[in-house]
């Protein structure tokens, strides 16, 4: 129990440290750290574009429409990553206990 | 978060190529030979696998005021070693930059050196050194995966330093600006990883022991030792 507790403890100071942000930066949407990034390129160079728009490179890629088909993916890469370690771990613990 | 497709230019994402692509190859040679030999713990690669699956489609908000996401590599590099870590990152990053438009193909190179490579080498060297200075497993679990989160990190912040010098200060003074965004939104991300990674290796000890023993992760004393904690 007391790796679950800890983790508990940690867990639970993430989630406060989260709405401590959220007080802190009232305005913020919380947008991801690569977005802010590419604003610190735009001030070292702001005539800065990325070299492969256009080119051959977009069109070996998938862009999803907007922001619904982008969390699918996401949670559809959570899911199977999360059923692959369920399934094993329920796999391991009952060949243990038929052991 | 890694960096987005045409954001490096050129020479920086081929130097980056040139650094991962003989760390994959390596990789996968020891990946055929551990699925070659020691076939019993392909389950165990599966799930070293799902966690990075799992962990780096998670976008969690900060402190900062952004959001970042965990890697999940330093559970694949404490198991089977940084260059196994490497091929397992190279698939998620794959998927990430060609269905998510999340990363990218020109600088999968460099984000396979961040994710894939330097930040598992480094959960790898803390948690061999840990062991050897015989601190309790579980810290040194926490330890090496959480520096792994932040190592990725930083180290995309410097290759966006290195390929973006400010016209004042250079390459130093760019560094500042993306550690900043980078290193800052990770720490708290960072600690979260490596509680969790250490959780998950609790419950790897109670169903799959003997496996840390045959990848030489943890020694026959050490596991009786944790055993006998019963934690």
């Amino acid at each position: 129990m007391k790796g679950e507790i800890i983790f508990g403890v940690i867990a639970v100071l993430f989630v406060a440290s989260f709405f401590y942000g959220m007080a802190l930066n009232p305005d913020s949407e919380f947008g991801g750290a690569d977005g802010q990034a590419e604003d610190v390129i735009a001030e070292i160079d702001s005539e800065y574009m990325p070299w492969t728009e256009g080119t051959w490179v977009d069109s070996l890629k998938f862009e999803p429409p907007g922001g619904e088909t982008e969390s699918l993916l996401f949670a559809l890469q959570a899911a199977i990553g999360a059923l692959v370690l369920g399934y094993f771990f329920g796999y391991y613990k009952g060949k243990g206990q038929s052991n | 978060m890694h960096i987005f497709e045409g954001f490096l230019p050129s020479p920086w994402w081929q130097l980056w190529f040139v650094f991962s692509i003989p760390v994959i190859f390596f990789g996968m040679y020891r990946l055929n030979k551990l699925v070659s030999e020691k076939r019993e713990l392909l389950p165990l690669l599966a799930v070293a696998g799902a966690f990075i699956f799992v962990l780096s489609s998670l976008k969690m908000p900060s402190v900062t005021g952004s959001s970042s996401h965990p890697t999940g590599t330093g559970m694949a590099a404490i198991l089977f070693g940084p260059a196994i870590a490497a091929v397992l990152s190279l698939i998620v990053l794959l998927y990430q930059a060609i269905f998510l438009a999340h990363g990218g193909l020109t600088t999968l190179g460099a984000n396979v050196a961040s994710m894939g490579i330097i930040g598992p080498v480094f959960a790898y060297v803390i948690y061999k050194a840990g062991m050897k200075a015989n601190i309790n497993f579980y810290v040194v679990v926490f330890l090496a995966t959480a520096f792994a989160d932040w190592a990725t990190y930083v180290v995309t912040a410097t290759q966006l330093a290195l390929a973006f010098p400010a016209e004042v200060g250079g390459v130093a003074a760019s560094l500042k600006g993306f550690l900043l965004v980078f290193a800052t939104t990770q720490v708290p991300l960072a600690i979260m990883e490596g509680a969790l990674t250490a959780l998950i290796f609790k419950y790897v000890i109670q169903v799959k022991s003997d496996a840390l023993v045959e990848l030489n992760v943890i020694t026959e004393s050490v596991l009786n030792k944790l055993k006998g904690a019963g934690q």
